[in-house]
């Protein structure tokens, strides 16, 4: 079934990966392997698979990065059990990309290709970062471009465009010899079919004491802006602490906020431990509704939890393990890591309706909790 | 409530682009570091790394951005000093 929030806020995390590892102060990425094993699962939802991610230097100017990402997807969510059947797929997603650092400048260019049944996306990135200001200041700029096409398994004729420009700007800024701090922007526009073909909203029957369904239809066009800060500080005793805000809008009536706080604290030689808690806070989209007066109440009409309004809060607990630092044949030293994050979101006006005893809009609200497990291994060689 | 949002995702677009090229443009300017080099060693230390773990990182980022309304400028673009 079509998974295209997942394809897509990947896609736009692959494009950010790009520019964050430009924007490491015209340094080559280091040359490293992950092999991560990765989980989510909450309503009824299970996501796993591996990643792969390696980076090597090409002589002293280029790093190569490929990653090879696999999301095999078991779902009976809220959303299935009530409008359609449990199902699987599973989505493979490959990405390469390319730095070249000449001076203080590096230019990334990158290809992301990711194809599921129902979804196939491309997203073509290029960034460029300079530093400044005797190298504490890194400025980024990126921009990023994708096409989707949109499917749908029951229908094998349905296929639908989906174009989207990314424009990124990041600023890092060395404060004092403890303190970093960094500021992003990033502008996104989508143009073409932007809803889920599957997914429904209900509406009011005539009688009032029943409801129907009919299928969603949003705008052809969104934009949105996010804006975050943050900064990291080093504690006297080698721990870090850490903290960022984002704040979000977009043309569709979306306003969010999320607030990060973090603490890393190593221990002895070869462990490190972390902790972090993050919340979030969301107004819904203009055209969003649990329930609809009536059949085509107006022009656009969603009932997608992740566009109503809700809070999220997420605690995560970390631990690493060093190895091998005496270096093992050409691999220089591992790190086995592992982390957990606990997921708590409570919707305000997204219903249950397996509550089949309450009246149509008066169900229990819907809450969600899921555990994020990844697992993986590190190598620098 | 449309419109307000609205005109805030255009304000924060001019205001992104205005930014990042008004950094740019200042490149020029002759600023001497106030953290020398010497001194960055604090900064270069991995546990002061904003995302140490970039296949991590990405992931959770993308489990987010699966879950929630908002999307982009997630994460840090920085980290480090650049002096490894």
């Amino acid at each position: 079934m079509n998974n295209s929030r997942f394809t897509f806020g990947l896609l736009l995390v692959l494009s950010a990966m790009l520019l964050a590892d430009m924007a490491r102060a015209a340094v080559l990425p280091e040359d490293r392997t992950d092999v991560m094993y990765h989980r989510y699962e909450g309503d009824n939802i299970a996501i796993e698979g591996p990643s792969v991610l390696i980076r090597k230097k090409l002589g002293k100017s280029v790093s190569v990065t490929g990653n090879y990402y696999v999301d095999m997807i078991t779902s009976a969510s809220i959303d299935v059990v009530t409008t359609a059947s449990p199902y699987t797929e599973e989505r493979t997603q490959y990405s390469v990309g390319v730095d070249y650092l000449r001076g203080g400048t590096m230019m990334s260019l990158g290809v992301t290709q990711s194809d599921e049944n129902d979804f196939e996306a491309r997203t073509y990135s290029l960034a460029i970062s300079q530093n400044l200001f005797g190298d504490l200041t890194t400025v980024t700029l990126a921009y990023g471009l994708g096409d989707d096409v949109v499917g749908q398994v029951t229908d094998p004729t349905f296929a639908e465009d989906v174009s989207r420009q990314q424009y990124g700007v990041g600023i890092s800024q060395i404060l004092t010899r403890n303190l970093i701090m960094m500021m992003n922007f990033e502008g996104i526009t989508d143009e073409g079919f932007l809803n889920n073909p599957y997914r429904q909203v209900r509406y009011l029957d005539d009688t009032g004491s029943s409801y129907s369904f009919q299928f969603e239809r949003y705008p052809n066009t969104r934009t949105s802006g996010a804006a975050s800060i943050g900064a990291r500080y080093y504690l006297p005793y080698r721990a870090a602490v850490h903290g960022e805000y984002r704040y979000f809008s977009d043309t569709w009536g979306i306003v969010a906020n999320s607030y990060e706080l973090g603490y890393t604290h190593p221990w002895r030689d070869s462990l490190t431990f972390s902790a972090r808690f993050r919340y979030y806070t969301q107004e819904q989209a203009d055209f969003y509704a649990d329930l609809f007066p009536r059949f085509d109440f107006q022009n656009f009409l969603a009932r997608d939890k992740e566009l109503s309004t809700f809070t999220s809060s997420t605690l995560r607990a970390g631990v690493a393990w060093d190895f091998g630092k005496e270096g093992m044949g050409f691999v220089d030293r591992g790190r086995l890591s592992l982390f957990w994050d606990r997921m708590l979101i409570d919707y305000e006006n997204f219903r249950d309706l397996r509550d089949t005893a309450a009246l149509p809009g008066e169900e229990r609200l819907f809450s969600l909790e899921a555990d994020v497990v990844q697992l993986f291994i590190s190598f620098w060689y | 409530m449309k419109l307000q949002a609205s005109s805030n995702a255009a304000r924060m677009l001019k205001f992104g682009l205005a930014a990042g090229v008004l950094v740019a443009t200042s490149a020029c300017s002759n600023v001497e570091p106030w953290v020398k080099p010497y001194e960055r060693d604090r900064l270069a230390d991995p546990i002061m790394f904003l995302e140490h773990d970039p296949v991590s990182a990405s992931y959770m980022h993308h489990v987010y951005e699966s879950r929630e309304g908002a999307r982009g400028a997630m994460g840090s673009v920085g980290g480090g000093c650049g002096c490894n």
